[in-house]
């Protein structure tokens, strides 16, 4: 790989450097670490947060943001328990209609934004608002599911060896390759990073900007929507309170894992990475027993500022060191 | 009224909205809610539902008199809450583990919240970090500090003279909308008598010509975010010495959004440059409004966010321009 | 030169916006083959025809056909499949993106909806062979300098579509050695039959490279000329809308008596827009700054104000060496800066006029020592009256006021602070006769009071007027230097003029 390359992905360098330095701290301080049952644990209890990560991934990438990821969450688990639980729908029925009520709440919110060019950040704040007000009006507490989703978890496990993957983090993964795949093969995907590259130059050069806009945020209440049922895989209950702060999760992943906020650039297997890290630092936390949670928080905190301070730093170079043009007119 | 001449006469053109939302919901509990408005006098101290709405809002109130300086500025802050919750577990530490007197306490935890708004401003003024992300960094990490320092327990407390802030009164009146009504003239008298009223608009509405001008934006950039946070300690005092205890996780659950809501129906613009004090005070006087009323009619609280919600999506409609544009077509 | 017939001819083409007629019954021809430049000064119109020509606007009446055929553009992207591209002087591509990207985006090849990645590779190189350069495509396009940026865009726009190619200021970001390399790319796609329209204010790339220049002014067509047969003086002489024989206005004023210079450039420069410059402003002189559109005169004035950042010369205040980096570090030395875009770096739109009046003297105060309401209210009404400031009143927010007004209300707010040097970029843009006069006189009180003034105009016969010496600027170098009885309109026009050879001064 030439040096041009690895100067260009600085970013994304610096956070597989991380993650891989923080596995090695671990590996050396607890012995359970290296066993690969903690590692298929990495994915597979994060599996909604990487899910959720992957849709806000999509989002900033075009230069927007969606806040409206936690409270998705919260409204489709209630919404599953209780199509699965109360209705007595089939779970192959109720898992497309939620995610299709994910697409379509996306969509909305895509669509004000472009149409009325109201701020991301304030129309997707109201998209929580909404999600989180309706899961709660759906019903106050947790709802659990019965024995159906625990057939499915129970089949649907991959052996590799002497163990399993479990679903949820079959489903993480098998979303991350299709993201994969949009970004980097599809039009689609590639209009994405041109409207998140400069949006003004997109239009000029005649890429379909509305329409992405739109698709985009349909993506992330896809995501978010998958999120929230793969939350109910795991935890086999559907909460209102689900998901709270996801959204500021998935934000820090996506960042810690080399992608812009500004949008344009990034790479989803930064993201990856970036749910790795917090599957790692949480799992280290777990084994240390006698520190809490909110070391993740800080610990989160710490590792979105120094990538914030990074990014800054090499837009920095890059400005002082291209050549700056004025003109009369 | 003859306001003191430092705090100008309100635009009551500007607020007729929120003010007719306002009346909307009073002449509702007017005629379905018993006894609301009904105010009693007793032990020196007044009470009543109008009183309790009013001392509801006050951390609120509170946090969108500091969130207008900094959208005035063009910016936001996320950490609010945040702020609310480390200065509660900061005061809580003093009180039972420093064993400090009350003045001490009272300055040590609002030196801190200071603090923590002085780091946003840098963040934003002199590394030119956008709002939204620098303050996302105090968010997500703030109440795990908060946390941290109460050891992970949520830290109770007894101290009178402490719980005078939230439980004390002022003639007759609750001191913590004394103490509101005290920054909001702390404020407006900076507003007006000083130039920083001017320095603030005039970097939010135009930036490139307020430093051509040779206004130090960094410099007031920096300062709005120090008295935002600010704001929110006094805030997190109050709701400490409610509950007398501090609650890392829960205290100021959410506030951010709540004060950046009571400012945009105040009319301070999201964009930045002329800002109304009093106009937040009003919109966080009809959220609590709008909540307490809601909530008394036995509807879950869960409701007001979805009514939130839609004001969010409303307000922000009205001052679009594209909205306007196609609805005015019609 | 080509001899086919016109490519694209426009007929009679006119385009009015809300008070302004921006363009009146003009007439173009572009031929295949050929380059033609398209020049004038500001409002001349050259913007408002590109933009008819590529779709962005819609013209009010008059005939455009292409090769033959009658068209009516409404979108870039309708001009684009017609076969008219453009490239503009900020290139418009996305930075992160690879160049080989950017040529292919929103028509990827592409097998079942997935994009194949090395036809992209392949399209790119022969586009890019077409214009002559060989790179990596696979780098982003940020990586490569602006020069290789524009051909990278002239690429896409000719992979696109390929009759008649539209440079829209191209060589404004470039150095000598980059714009000869555009120019062979240019004369290169000349030969194999482009038509190539080049907009833009240099006048030795226009003699350069093109075969016929059209003029533009205050809208109206000027003339189309062959480039060969016109002589640099009348063709600036045909943008100024100023004959020779009208040159022999003078400066009423005589030779200044030497006073202290309170500003000093020695050498001062700055890669990529402006070349080092020796210039000195004295206390109660008005130093004029000469030049036509792009010459380097807002560059010269960002530097001295401490907007821009020279990296090389020596800049002096009072006798003393100095650096002025930043605005506030300008104003401490009692400077003062009219800036030349009032909307984006002049007002606040939503603030008062008397608030706007009062700004930079506000801000050299500080914060605390709050000039009182009554002095604000005075000053404002002595300026609204002083300088005639067309307003309801002092409390009206600036944007609502006419530009002219605005202008007078940012040339207030610097009176305001009593600088010692006053730099004013186009001050009198957009207003009355008798406003502009008022300002020259308010100019000669100030130098009697001992103000030292610097005084950018494209306005020539304004310049010759007001100032006691003058600067003349051309392609962001300083040409000459004149003072007393040599300041006059013609000897402005043949300093501009002069080819480089002939430049009297530094």
């Amino acid at each position: 790989m030439n040096l041009r390359a690895l100067q260009r992905n600085i970013p994304f360098l610096a956070t597989a450097i991380v993650c891989l330095l923080l596995y090695l701290a671990g590996c050396l301080r607890y012995r359970g670490f290296t066993s690969p049952g903690v590692l298929i644990n990495f994915f597979g209890d994060n599996s909604f947060l990487g899910i959720a990560a992957i849709g806000m991934t999509f989002v900033i990438l075009s230069g927007g943001i969606d806040l409206s990821v936690g409270g998705m969450v919260g409204l489709v688990s209630v919404a599953f328990a209780l199509l699965i639980e109360k209705s007595h729908f089939h779970p192959a029925v109720a898992i497309p209609v939620i995610l299709l009520g994910g697409i379509l709440f996306g969509a909305g919110m895509g669509f004000v934004i472009h149409v009325f060019g109201l701020p991301p950040f304030l129309v997707t704040l109201a998209g929580m608002f909404l999600a989180r007000g309706l899961a709660y009006f759906l019903k106050l507490e947790s709802i659990p599911i019965s024995h159906f989703l625990d057939a499915i978890t129970r089949t649907v496990r991959l052996p590799m060896g002497s163990l399993e993957l479990p679903a949820t983090a079959l489903i993480f993964l098998a979303t991350f390759a299709l993201a994969f795949a949009v970004a980097h093969f599809t039009t689609f995907g590639r209009n994405i990073y041109a409207l998140g590259g400069n949006e003004q130059s997109a239009v000029l050069m005649g890429l379909p900007i509305g329409r992405t806009k739109i698709a985009v945020y349909a993506v992330s209440g896809f995501c978010s929507a998958l999120a929230g049922i793969v939350y109910c895989f795991y935890t086999f209950s559907g909460n209102p309170s689900a998901g709270m702060g996801l959204e500021l999760d998935a934000i820090a992943a996506v960042v810690i894992g080399g992608t812009l906020l500004s949008g344009g650039v990034g790479y989803m297997a930064g993201t990856l990475i970036g749910v790795l890290i917090f599957g790692i630092i949480q799992t280290g936390l777990s084994f240390e027993g006698t520190l809490s949670s909110w070391w993740t928080r800080i610990a989160i905190g710490l590792l979105l500022l120094l990538f914030i301070l990074l990014q800054k730093l090499i837009q920095a170079k890059k400005f002082r060191t291209a050549k700056t043009f004025q003109t009369a007119v | 009224m003859n306001a003191p001449h430092f705090i100008a006469s309100p635009d009551w053109k500007r607020l007729q909205w929120p003010l007719a939302a306002l009346a909307l919901v009073l002449v509702f509990n007017l005629f379905c809610t018993p006894g609301f408005f009904r105010i009693e006098f007793k032990d020196g101290r007044f009470y009543g539902s109008l009183l309790d709405i009013l001392n509801r809002g006050t951390p609120v109130a509170l946090a969108a008199l500091g969130m207008t300086l900094v959208i005035a500025t063009g910016g936001v802050d996320l950490s609010v809450g945040a702020v609310m919750a480390i200065t509660g577990s900061i005061a809580a530490l003093l009180i039972t583990k420093g064993g400090a007197s009350v003045p001490l306490v009272i300055a040590g935890s609002l030196l801190a919240a200071a603090g923590a708004g002085f780091w946003n401003g840098v963040l934003v003024g002199m590394f030119r970090i956008s709002p939204i992300v620098a303050t996302l960094i105090l968010m997500v990490s703030g109440r795990g500090i908060a946390q941290l320092l109460n050891g992970g327990q949520i830290i109770t407390f007894e101290n009178r003279a402490f719980q005078f802030i939230s439980r004390g009164t002022l003639l007759g009146l609750p001191f913590t909308i004394a103490l509101t009504l005290a920054v909001f003239a702390v404020l407006s008298f900076l507003k007006r008598r000083t130039a920083l009223g001017l320095f603030i608009e005039a970097t939010g509405d135009n930036e490139v010509a307020s430093r051509y001008s040779g206004i130090n934006t960094r410099a007031v950039k920096l300062l709005v975010y120090a008295v935002c946070s600010l704001c929110a300690g006094i805030a997190g005092l109050i709701l400490v010495t409610d509950i007398k205890a501090a609650d890392a996780n829960n205290a100021g659950l959410w506030l951010e959004l709540d004060a950046i809501l009571a400012t945009v129906i105040g009319g301070t613009a999201l964009q930045g440059g002329r800002f109304y004090l009093f106009g937040s005070l009003l919109g966080a006087v009809l959220i609590q409004t709008l909540t307490t009323t809601i909530l008394t009619r036995g509807v879950p609280v869960e409701f007001t966010l979805i009514v939130k919600a839609l004001v969010i999506v409303i307000v922000c409609l009205l001052q679009s321009e594209a909205f306007r544009r196609i609805v005015l077509r019609r | 030169m080509s001899n086919l017939g016109p490519l694209l001819s426009l007929h009679g083409v006119s385009k009015s916006f809300p008070g302004v007629k921006a363009l009146v019954n003009v007439d173009f021809t572009a031929r295949a083959g050929e380059v033609h430049a398209l020049m004038g000064e500001n409002g001349a119109g050259k913007s408002t025809l590109i933009k008819v020509l590529t779709g962005v606007y819609r013209r009010d009446s008059g005939e455009m056909l292409l090769e033959g055929k009658s068209i009516d553009p409404r979108s870039p992207q309708e001009a684009q499949a017609l076969g008219i591209s453009t490239v503009y002087q900020e290139v418009n591509l996305i930075p992160f993106l690879s160049v080989a990207e950017n040529i292919c985006l929103g028509r990827q090849p592409t097998r079942f909806g997935c994009i194949r990645w090395k036809a992209i590779h392949e399209r790119a190189l022969k586009a890019l062979a077409r214009v002559g350069i060989d790179i990596d495509v696979s780098e982003p396009l940020s990586s490569y300098s602006i020069a290789i940026q524009q051909l990278v865009a002239i690429a896409r726009a000719l992979d696109i579509s390929a009759k008649l190619l539209i440079l829209d200021e191209p060589t404004s970001s470039l150095d000598a050695h980059e714009v000869e390399t555009l120019f062979r790319v240019i004369r290169k796609l000349k030969v194999e039959g482009l038509g190539i329209i080049f907009v833009t204010h240099f006048l030795d790339q226009v003699y350069a490279v093109s075969d016929r220049i059209t003029v533009l002014r205050n809208g109206k067509l000027v003339g189309e000329y062959e480039a060969a047969a016109l002589p640099r003086l009348q063709l600036i002489s045909r943008m100024m809308g100023k004959e020779l024989a009208e040159f022999e206005m003078q400066n009423a004023k005589g030779r200044p008596a030497p006073r202290d210079a309170f500003l000093e450039l020695r050498g001062v420069g700055r890669r990529g827009s402006l070349q080092p410059i020796d210039l000195s402003i004295r206390a109660g002189e008005v130093v004029g700054l000469a030049g036509l559109l792009g010459a380097g005169r807002t560059e010269t004035a960002r530097l001295i104000f401490g907007i821009d950042q020279p990296d090389s010369g020596e800049l002096r205040v009072e006798d003393r060496s100095t650096r002025i980096d930043s605005p506030r570090s300008a104003i401490s030395h009692r400077l003062g800066f009219c800036p030349e875009d009032r909307k984006s770096e002049g007002i606040i739109p939503n603030l008062s006029v008397r608030e706007n009046i009062v700004l930079a003297l506000q801000s050299s105060e500080g914060w605390i020592r709050y000039v009182s309401r009554e002095r604000q209210h005075q000053l404002a009404d002595q300026f609204i009256r002083g300088l005639n400031i067309v307003t309801p009143g002092p409390e009206q927010p600036v944007r609502l006021l006419s530009g002219g007004n605005q202008q007078k209300v940012i040339l207030a707010r610097w009176l305001a602070s009593h600088p010692r040097l006053l730099l004013l970029d186009e001050p009198t843009r957009g207003i009355d006769v008798g406003a502009k006069l008022e300002i020259e006189k308010l100019m000669v009180r100030l130098t009697g009071e001992g103000m030292a003034i610097l005084f950018i105009s494209s306005d020539v016969e304004e310049t010759v007027r007001n100032s006691s010496r003058v600067v003349v600027l051309r392609d962001r170098r300083k040409v000459a230097e004149l003072s007393g009885d040599e300041i006059s309109e013609g000897n402005i026009m043949r300093a501009i003029a002069a080819t480089q050879t002939e430049d009297t001064s530094r």
